[in-house]
């Protein structure tokens, strides 16, 4: 499936991804934690091909290089993102946002375009998933969603989409815990063997509801530690100190190397 | 990734020309050609001499220099008054239309064959000076609903003309109404009778075909008491490095309880990614709504290098209403100064604004307002939302409202934002597969949602299509 290898991005001189491997493998679900800044959402966008950074080192999915794609070949390719922020787009009706998305991909597989009439019952299933009401098809894309909604409008995109690989930036944030709750078990409804996920956190919290089948710590640009669940738990009690404090100029192990 | 500015060249697909056998008049302006015009249309005394107090309005009028336009200077002496495809003076029928004609307007999408018309609508075509044809007169005519040519309406309903010809726009209006009241070589003329709904929607489709040549083309819409009608106004110019200028103007009369719905989808040529070429445009435009009539403008203006371009509404019954929707797209090099102007004069009168601005590549953006609400106008409303879109660093959008208010029982809104089309928009709609024109021009038409609203179904297709080509570049 997904093979990062030495991936390193920066932004001018500075270096936000330092060297960060990684494979996914068909099914499985990644989390990704780790401290503010440490470079997470930098991956999310890396992968789903955010201009802006200088990038190297490789990505492929099933064996196609997705660093020499553009972003919107790499969503026809399988990836899809679901936005720490999602994107108000006014006076664009979200149902033709979704089915404009889905036949773009479509179009570019080389597969048929969806009619209106058959999008509608595929966008009133992704809806069930996320419980929400058929009024929300015809508002605009998250113009004036709450918090809440709007993440659930990225699952529901990622319903309609049914990508290879999906990669959720901090989906918890800014949510209550029954938004938390509709949206995890989204997610949970979308896990599958042909699916893999990265999912993007700052928090243990959303991983009570999505139980990853891996968890990996990222800091300053790097995995440092990967294990399987029990990892959040530990990071829950004791935060990021133990990966964090290696670097600092003033710990012991540095002070005796000088 | 493209950038926006490679995104918002656009291509010009009505740059053809055609070579037409035409009847062009030397370039130069006097008294003497104003009466050359006159004569060819062999017209009544009363509108020569109509003409003439114009052209000599005119000739002590200054161009108007307040609007944020730069414009090169206009040498009126070198353009030519009077240009007209040669052909049979008077049509039976649409075989009659010279087929180079019709060819050409077969090009532009706009068929002048009846039988191949795609929709209720009866179309005036008009090329350079003169109208060539008017589909669908004798289904109208069974109303009792009169749609045809300035120049035959002249001859055939004088009595028509003369009471409202100049009685929304004076000839000392302004300075290109002057000049257009004293060269107007054709244009359209409707009448609705007292209590008919129009059972088609009307249009006129312009188009400037000869070199050196200017535009002037007089539309006269007059609904009854109780009467309907909606009009589509559609333009399209010759891809030419001279510039050229088009002064047009529209009166319209809403006489009591009638409703006029005027839609123009404006795309004149709007001159190359360095600035030449293009048409200027300069347009006056009002209605005047007595007793509880309504006259509502909606404009989609993509074209021309300068528009400069008010159309506007005297409320002048009581319970009148008045509506101005805009959308005008500024790329290349165009410069756009438009808006609107509602005077208040009756009791409880209401007029609304909306109106939606795009600067692209090097393009200026305009909108200049004027509310006036009258001492008489007891409870006089007005509610005014203007919005400007940038795409890309090298463009301006400028808002320029004035209200005046006389009256202390008026209620009057503004509201005004300014946003960019951002990289994150793009980004987003890219993430879920749509190619970079695909997203822009769908973000775009999505500003411009409340506007296309307005128009007729035929028109808003055009219209979210044309924004789309304006917007297109090269992404390969």
């Amino acid at each position: 499936m997904l093979h990062v290898k030495n991936l390193t991005a920066s932004i001018g001189d500075a270096a936000i991804l330092k060297g960060l491997d990684l494979d996914v493998g068909a099914g499985e679900v990644h989390a990704i934690m780790g401290p503010n800044g440490s470079g997470k959402s930098t991956f999310a966008h890396t992968l789903a091909g955010r201009d802006g950074y200088e990038i190297g080192g490789t990505v492929t999915l099933d064996g196609a290089n997705l660093l020499d794609m553009e972003p919107e070949e790499r969503a026809a390719a399988g990836v899809f993102m679901g936005f720490q922020y999602p994107v108000e787009i006014p006076g664009v009706n979200n149902m033709y946002f979704l089915r404009t998305a889905l036949n773009s991909v479509r179009r570019t597989r080389g597969d048929d375009e969806i009619g209106a009439r058959d999008f509608l019952k595929i966008a009133e299933e992704a809806m069930e998933l996320v419980e929400m009401k058929q009024d929300f098809l015809y508002r605009s894309v998250n113009a004036g969603f709450s918090g809440g909604e709007k993440k659930r409008n990225e699952i529901l995109q990622m319903a309609v989409m049914q990508p290879k690989l999906a990669v959720l930036d901090e989906t918890d944030s800014g949510l209550d815990i029954d938004a938390l709750r509709v949206v995890a078990a989204g997610v949970n409804a979308l896990r599958g063997p042909d699916r893999s996920m990265i999912v993007i956190t700052h928090y243990q919290r959303l991983l009570d509801y999505i139980k990853p089948d891996f968890v990996h710590v990222l800091v300053d640009g790097k995995i440092v530690e990967s294990g399987d669940h029990t990892l959040a738990l530990h990071l829950e009690d004791h935060g990021y100190a133990d990966f964090v404090n290696h670097d600092l100029d003033d710990s012991p192990l540095s002070g005796a190397n000088a | 990734m493209q950038g926006i500015e490679e995104l918002t060249e656009a291509s010009y697909e009505y740059g053809f020309s055609t070579d037409l056998d035409t009847d062009i008049a030397p370039p130069g302006l006097t008294e003497e050609t104003v009466r050359l015009i006159s004569a060819k249309k062999d017209e009544p005394d009363w509108l020569l001499e109509w003409r003439l107090k114009a052209f000599a309005a005119w000739q002590k009028m200054d161009e108007p220099d307040w609007a944020k336009l730069k414009i090169a200077p206009i040498d009126y002496q070198s353009i030519s008054y009077w240009a007209a495809p040669k052909q049979k003076p008077v049509l039976d029928s649409m075989d009659d239309v010279d087929p180079d004609i019709r060819e050409m307007f077969d090009k532009l999408g706009i068929p002048l064959h009846e039988q191949k018309m795609l929709s209720n609508v009866a179309v005036d075509a008009i090329v350079d000076s003169v109208s060539v044809t008017t589909t669908f007169k004798e289904t109208l005519a069974e109303a009792g609903v009169i749609f045809c040519s300035f120049s035959e309406a002249v001859q055939d309903h004088p009595d028509l003309v003369r009471e409202h010809l100049g009685s929304v726009v004076p000839v000392r209006d302004n300075f290109f109404a002057a000049l257009n009241s004293a060269v107007f070589s054709d244009g359209s003329f409707c009448y609705i009778p007292k209590g008919v709904r129009c059972p088609m929607e009307l249009s006129t489709y312009f188009r400037i075909n000869s070199m050196n040549t200017g535009q002037f083309e007089r539309t006269l819409i007059v609904a009854e008491d109780d009467s309907h009608v909606s009009y589509l106004e559609g333009c399209t110019a010759p891809q030419r490095d001279e510039n050229q200028l088009h002064a047009a103007v529209v009166e319209l009369v809403a006489k009591d309880r009638s409703e006029i719905k005027y839609s123009t989808v404006q795309n004149w040529y709007p001159g190359d990614e360095n600035g030449v070429g293009g048409i200027y445009n300069f347009v006056t435009k009002r209605g005047r709504a007595h007793t509880d009539a309504k006259i509502s403008w909606t404009q989609v203006e993509t074209g021309s290098a300068i528009t400069w371009k008010y159309p506007s509404v005297i409320l002048q019954g009581d319970r009148s209403i008045g509506e101005f929707y805009s959308v005008a797209l500024t790329s290349k090099h165009q410069q756009a100064d438009t808006g609107t102007k509602m005077i208040h004069i009756g009791a409880d009168t209401t007029s609304s604004i909306i109106s939606k601005g795009i600067s692209a590549a090097k393009g200026q953006n305009t909108y200049r307002g004027l509310v006036k609400i009258m001492r008489s106008a007891e409870n006089a409303r007005n509610y005014t939302q203007c919005d400007s879109l940038l795409l890309g660093k090298d463009c301006g959008a400028h808002t320029v409202p004035y209200i005046e208010v006389k009256n202390p029982t008026a209620q009057v809104e503004h509201e005004a934002s300014t946003s960019t089309v951002g990289e994150d928009q793009l980004y987003y709609c890219r993430q879920r597969g749509m190619n970079e024109e695909d997203a822009m021009a769908m973000i775009v038409n999505g500003f411009c949602r409340e506007v296309f609203n307005e128009l007729p179904m035929e028109f808003a297709v055009e219209a979210q299509r044309l924004l789309s080509v304006s917007l297109e570049g090269s992404v390969g």
